[in-house]
């Protein structure tokens, strides 16, 4: 390694290349009309480049990386302000996280070509400084670090809705940030006790450090106020399908794909090694909740007239799956949670591209307003049936793994969640399937769909590595499994006072 | 006999204020209205000078047969005190130029409440006390009303006299109480002497008395309006100079003269911390003027800081002063924001003129907006850390109640600063504003740039201040 710090570089990559683009812009601004044109185009691209060299790097990251070693790796460590370290390492739980979150932001840039026409150089700025902050949630040791990171990617997420938002965007943008920010402040005040008790906020020492069980509930709530809103547990979920509805489509892809993972690696991380006997306490609560959140939003995504809506109400019934998994507290169950994760980030935000492809086309997200869009645009359909298949949990797709393994998981511990989850999975078949027929079946009812033209070659771009990805995790799932055992065999051995 | 050595190491800037204060006013009477365009700059040299002395004689000492005692606490307050004023002074120059009130008796006033500001801060008897806060008040009342041909100006000096005379004679009162009942008028003497009844009404009215003068509730009312009515330039010196010089008093009083006896007002101040962040935090929310909205911004921050004074003097003395640096820069930068808001005909002070801010002035707006997060207590700014150490000192001392008040006030609060994001960043644009004076542009990028590089090199300004705090605990 020679002591190259890669962590540091790979979460501060983007941010330089935000604050390059700036800086270049200040130098050439006051140019005309037509320039500002060409302006947003170089300023997408250079958005590409620079997010695609951030995801060479998190590859580099992961061959440096040993999934034989439990615990973390590729550790930076340097005194910041007390005994609060600048401290970035990775481990089997974030490392896949990551490498999320570095594929996604290309493809968001990519998905943004021909959808967003206004104040380009800033979107791109926007979403560069915002996978710094992603990435550092992941990348972070240190729980004063990770909070920063944590809430501050609100402020470029407020901005995206905000600005290049739909119609209800000011207000999407208000929920979604005052919602998320009330739980990470209760969350701040836990931050700060700890701090306080164990004397340090590295991860390393929290995690060993014994927290008065008493204490721990109080910790635990604080921190799933935050976890629950993030992720989103019924029933804290109602912003999430404002913000989505609202975002533009990459905002969708990111928030769906990375931004709700927060949540479920928080619980992950926090809210099980550092307070097991709260966690055994609430088991039961969190099934409860998972399983309501399971059932009883997929009955809402049937009922949804939007497409969007109803996606993102299949995500809070999908992360419904992870809490299942987290919460089992058994290896499968974890594994499961984590890759669950992982798959939901493809297909979720494969979703949401395929909704932004007839978004772009048509500007309306009613499925009403849908039907035969089979018979124009045949590669379209058969990209959006594989996600819906995925979406489903058909094996053969990577959906399939993780809510396969949650379930075990949830059985093990719970036989009464897992049955509850299982008529979940049933009714999202019905919303999916529900979804498919009205807006790729049929006959064309609305003249407008006429002159509809297929999938263009950056829609391919876009979507075909995410089929690929879903699938290869469908068939190989080992490919993840094996990179987060350890890190879920070390959480379980925590637990259980390792 | 005197001894100037000591004299000078415990009271120096104020003796140079003073000095500076009296020859600006014979410069004044010898140059008449020639003086006008120079007093700006003289009286801005005098403070920063002054906060250079403070520096020289950062470990401070006691002079004057013990009437005023100085340390380090003290006078890190006094540095940043007269550093932020002679900002302020130097934002005023363009905007009082601008409505023909440009004389050089601004720049006196400053002068003398900035000697004000020294004198309490040094004070160690309750006389000496007194004499600063009224040599600050007067010269606020007056800045208040400066434009005397406006009617908001003089509406908001005359407000202001008035309500801050009743909170004089309230602290005249309580100290007089103190006194009769201890004996002595100094800070030790009354720390030393028996507790009794009468002293802790007397205290309870000194701390009406100051608590006025920070704005906390519920003495605040009077805080938006004079922010408002008064011209911008001593809105920013109001949110800034005397609010840090007037908090770390309080605190100093507390801890220095009430320290004993904690037990019987740590509630109190807890009490006020919990309404002044929550009247702040639901007061701004429907605010229209900017100007009055900052101004509730700042009962709320006050609330902030207060939780560290109810920390206790150990826990919360260093809290306090970085918490109070970092508010105090930000507040000035957030003013200068505002008088950066000049169209054609006059300054515009609705929120909603800055509509579209980012596509005609993106720099102004992203300085303004880091200013804003940074104020709000959000991540990746200096103001998080700010809200961190006040947590922490809270959170140690086992104030959670009050914690949790603080971070539920902060959401409240966030409501107003992401209107004033929504309309910088979403809004369609609106008319152009006019190019500012230079030293306005410089005080917002200066500001939002301390809360950068203070948020990634926290742990110089935590240092200075947690060694700062030593001059009373240590």
């Amino acid at each position: 390694m020679g002591g190259f710090p890669i962590l540091s570089a790979l979460t501060f990559l983007p941010l330089v290349g935000a604050l390059i683009i700036m800086a270049v812009r200040a130098a050439t601004a006051g140019s005309s009309a037509s320039a500002n044109a060409n302006e947003g185009r170089t300023a997408l691209l250079a958005g590409l480049v620079i997010s695609g060299a951030t995801f060479l790097v998190s590859l580099a990251a992961f061959l440096y990386f040993d999934p034989s070693t439990p615990g973390y790796q590729l550790v930076e460590q340097h005194v910041w302000y007390q005994n609060i370290s600048y401290k970035l390492g990775v481990d089997g739980l974030s490392l896949p996280l990551i490498l999320l979150t570095t594929f996604l932001t290309p493809i968001c840039l990519l998905a943004s070509w021909n959808s967003i026409h206004t104040r380009v150089t800033e979107y791109v700025v926007a979403f560069l400084v915002l996978e710094t902050f992603m990435i550092g949630v992941f990348t972070s040791l240190d729980l004063v670090l990770f909070y920063i990171f944590f809430e501050a990617g609100l402020i470029p997420m407020f901005l995206i809705i905000g600005i290049w938002g739909g119609k209800d965007k000011i207000y999407a943008a208000f929920k979604f940030f005052l919602y998320t920010l009330l739980g990470s402040l209760l969350m701040l005040v836990a931050v700060v006790y700890m701090y306080i008790t164990a004397g340090s906020s590295d991860f390393e020492v929290l995690e060993k450090f014994a927290f008065d069980p008493h204490v721990q509930t109080w910790l635990w709530l604080a921190f799933i106020a935050s976890f629950a809103v993030k992720l989103p547990m019924w029933p804290v979920h109602t912003w999430l399908p404002d913000a989505h509805v609202q975002a533009p489509t990459a905002g969708s892809v990111v928030l769906a794909g990375v931004l709700l993972k927060m949540g479920g690696y928080g619980f992950l991380r926090f809210s099980l090694p550092m307070f097991p006997d709260a966690s055994h306490f609430f088991q039961p609560a969190m099934f409860t909740l998972a399983v309501i959140a399971i059932v009883y939003t997929s009955l809402v995504a049937w009922r949804q007239t939007d497409m969007k809506k109803l996606i993102a109400y299949s995500s809070v019934a999908h992360m419904g799956f992870v809490t299942l998994g987290v919460f089992s507290f058994n290896e499968v169950g974890l594994q499961g949670a984590i890759f669950q994760m992982i798959s939901h980030g493809f297909i979720a935000s494969a979703l949401f591209l395929i909704v932004g492809v007839v978004y772009d086309r048509m500007h309306t997200r009613e499925i009403a307003a849908y039907g035969g869009l089979v018979h124009r645009m045949p590669v379209y359909a058969t990209f959006f049936m594989l996600f819906t298949m995925a979406n489903v949990g058909l094996p053969g797709t990577s959906g399939f793994i993780g809510e396969i393994l949650s379930m075990v998981g949830g059985f093990q511990a719970s036989t009464w969640a897992a049955g509850g989850a299982a008529i979940g999975m049933i009714f999202s078949a019905v919303y999916m399937l529900t979804l498919y027929r009205r807006a790729v079946f049929g006959q064309i009812t609305n003249p407008a769909l006429n002159d509809l033209k297929d999938m263009n070659r950056i829609e391919l771009v876009t979507i075909v590595p995410l089929a690929l990805l879903t699938l290869l995790f469908g068939v190989a799932p080992n490919l993840i499994l094996n990179m987060t055992e350890g890190a879920a065999l070390r959480i379980l051995s925590m637990m259980a006072g390792g | 006999m005197l001894d100037f050595t000591a004299m000078t190491l415990a009271i120096g800037p104020e003796l140079w204020l003073a000095a500076a204060g009296l020859v600006g006013v014979l410069l004044g009477a010898l140059l008449k209205d020639k003086f006008n365009g120079l007093s700006f700059k003289y009286g801005a040299l005098a403070l920063f000078i002054a906060a250079g002395i403070a520096a020289m004689t950062y470990q401070g000492g006691e002079a004057f047969n013990g009437l005023v005692v100085t340390n380090t606490f003290v006078n890190f307050a006094k540095i940043v005190s007269f550093v932020v004023g002679g900002l302020a002074l130097v934002m005023s120059e363009g905007f009082l130029k601008r409505h023909e009130t440009a004389r050089y008796e601004y720049a006196l006033l400053m002068i003398f409440a900035s000697l004000g500001m020294g004198i309490i801060l040094s004070a160690a008897n309750l006389m000496t006390l007194y004499m600063g806060i009224e040599t600050l008040s007067l010269s606020s009342y007056v800045l208040a009303a400066f434009h005397r041909d406006s009617a908001r100006s003089s509406e908001a000096g005359l407000k202001y006299v008035i309500l801050g005379s009743l909170a004089s004679g309230m602290l005249l009162y309580g100290a007089s109480l103190v006194y009769g009942f201890s004996g002595t008028t100094y800070y030790a003497g009354i720390a030393a002497a028996e507790p009794s009844v009468g002293m802790m009404f007397g205290m309870v009215l000194m701390i009406v008395g100051l608590a006025f003068k920070v704005s906390a509730a519920p003495m605040h009312v009077w805080t938006p309006d004079v922010y408002e009515g008064a011209p911008t330039p001593v809105g920013a010196f109001f949110g800034a100079a005397p609010k840090m010089a007037a908090i770390v008093v309080f605190a100093n009083v507390m801890f220095q003269v009430f320290g004993d006896v904690m037990d019987q007002w740590q509630l109190i101040i807890q009490i006020i911390a919990g309404l002044s962040m929550l009247i702040g935090a639901f007061g701004g929310l429907t605010q229209t003027n900017i100007k009055r909205l900052l101004g509730y911004s700042s009962i709320a921050n006050v609330g902030y800081a207060l939780m560290a004074v109810a920390a206790g003097k150990e826990l919360g003395a260093g809290p306090l002063l970085t918490f109070m640096t970092l508010y105090v820069v930000t507040s000035l930068g957030l003013f200068a924001a505002v008088l950066a808001m000049r169209r054609q005909g006059g300054m515009v002070e609705g929120i909603s003129e800055l509509g579209g801010l980012m596509s005609k002035r993106p720099w102004l707006a992203i300085a303004l907006s880091i200013l804003v997060w940074s104020v709000a207590g959000l991540p990746p700014f200096g103001g998080f850390l700010g809200k961190w150490v006040i947590l922490e000192a809270g959170i140690s001392a086992g104030l959670y109640p009050l914690a949790i008040i603080l971070v539920l006030a902060s959401v409240v609060s966030l409501g107003y600063y992401l209107r004033l994001i929504k309309i910088m960043w979403f809004d369609e644009p609106t008319e152009r504003f006019e190019a500012i004076d230079g030293s306005v542009t410089l005080v917002v990028l200066a500001s939002s740039l301390f809360v950068i590089v203070f948020m990634i090199f926290f742990f110089l300004l935590s240092g200075w201040s947690d060694q700062a705090a030593l001059g009373i605990t240590g």
